[in-house]
């Protein structure tokens, strides 16, 4: 297989950033769940998760930057002792904010004070639902977390998440349970809104169907299983050159629970700093900008295969 | 040959147009045609494709169909199911010529 950076010059391109519009924040490493897709290897004997120092650290970056989005993803953010506190902190510096939930890490005494807080600072929620199968959904995820998730999607739906007429926008995330391709996201996306609304009266706003990234955990089960060549090779031979000016990374910025910048969560994961040498949070006076390098890994062929992961 | 099989083979299988050119375009190119979006959704395809596989029991249909199946968004339960159907239609196409067998056995019999 020819490397991402090989196939990016023999198609004349080059990856560069854009004006950086939403600022992810990767709160740590610490997870309820052990997702055997998991780029990054989160779960619960995982210690790595921001301290509060970190958080108004990268709370005060954002106000030096000005970015359109926040997006809080980990691990699971719900268990971050101060939460609360990034939300609150973030919000009025931003036009949207989001949170990622795997679903079942919301669950607990804290769950109707976190939902409240999520309506009136207007938090989108995204959530990660991987199948309509129960099966399928627990391969990927642990047992039992399928029919948890879907209690909990009700439950977000009750208090107006994921209604037309609340505003409230509950986002739903797919990813293959395998080494394979995720499906088309327009016909997925009718499948689930006819299915879970049909079976479990669930509504969504919307839906997005992303590849699983050959790194962490999902790179180990990948070679333990004998299907990395297969995979990776499927990966590049998909290769589609006009997922490049739409990438993710020339838009965003992602920052660790350590407040180190990467050009993405994928980037992180891969240990491949934001200009080629780690770069705190504090040190910065503006957001990235355009016309920087991205660092490119072989992991880039999951978001520029098909339609791409944008 | 160490086996009549190779699942190499299935990415070989343009290599079937170094003789009849022709023949193997308008093949392939009615092959795509069949599998594209129409009345029946790609995934709905993928699934009689699968079925159809077992029926005729081709190693290499059942390979890449199982595949293009999940990416298609079809779980296991779905594609089990699609292979019950192969299975049902071609017990019972055994099952219901039991019927000349008793014609037969009735002409025959006092
Ligand atoms: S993994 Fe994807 S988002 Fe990250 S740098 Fe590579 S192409 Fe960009």
């Amino acid at each position: 297989m020819e490397s991402f950076s090989a196939t990016l010059e023999g198609h004349g391109l080059t990856l560069r950033r854009d004006r950086t519009a939403t600022l992810q924040v990767n709160v740590g490493l610490l997870c309820n769940q052990t997702c055997r897709h998991c780029h990054l290897d989160a779960g619960p004997g995982r210690t790595e998760s921001m301290s509060r120092r970190t958080v108004d650290e990268v709370v005060a970056y954002a106000g030096r930057c000005g970015f359109d989005c926040v997006d809080i993803t980990g691990g699971a953010p719900e268990l971050l002792p101060d939460l609360d506190r990034l939300m609150e902190g973030m919000a009025p510096l931003c036009r949207k904010l989001m949170l990622r939930t795997n679903l079942t890490a919301l669950e607990g005494p804290d769950l109707e004070a976190l939902i409240d807080r999520c309506r009136r600072l207007g938090v989108t929620l995204v959530a990660s639902f991987p199948s309509l199968s129960a099966n399928q959904a627990d391969a990927q995820r642990g047992r039992g977390v399928w029919e948890k998730s879907v209690r909990m999607l009700r439950t977000l739906n009750r208090t107006g998440y994921g209604r037309n007429d609340t505003g409230l926008e509950l986002n739903l995330v797919v990813n293959p349970a395998g080494a394979f391709m995720p499906p088309g996201q327009c016909g997925l996306e009718a499948r689930y809104r006819r299915d879970l609304l049909r079976r479990w009266g669930i509504s969504f706003t919307s839906l997005y169907s992303f590849a699983n990234v050959p790194l962490g955990r999902f790179r180990r089960w990948l070679l333990s299983s004998g299907n990395y060549d297969q995979y990776l090779e499927k990966l590049s031979g998909s290769f589609n050159p006009d997922t490049i000016s739409s990438l993710m990374c020339r838009s965003l910025v992602s920052v660790s629970w350590e407040g180190l910048l990467y050009d993405c969560d994928f980037n992180q994961a891969a240990g491949l700093s934001y200009g080629g040498s780690p770069t705190h949070v504090t040190s910065q006076s503006a957001a990235p900008p355009a016309g920087k390098p991205v660092a490119v890994g072989d992991h880039c062929y999951a978001c520029t295969a098909g339609t791409g992961f944008t | 040959m160490e086996s009549y099989y190779d699942p190499k083979d299935l990415g070989r299988f343009q290599e079937i147009g170094k003789e009849a050119p022709e023949l193997a375009r308008k093949f392939f190119d009615y092959y795509g045609a069949v599998f594209a979006e129409g009345e029946l959704t790609e995934r709905e395809k993928s699934l009689i494709a699968l079925a159809v596989a077992h029926a005729i029991q081709c190693p290499y249909c059942i390979d890449a169909y199982a595949q293009a199946c999940l990416e298609k968004g079809s779980n296991p339960a779905e594609m089990t199911e699609a292979v019950h159907v192969a299975t049902a239609i071609r017990g019972g196409a055994s099952l219901v010529h039991g019927i000349q067998m008793r014609k037969a056995v009735e002409k025959l019999s006092l």
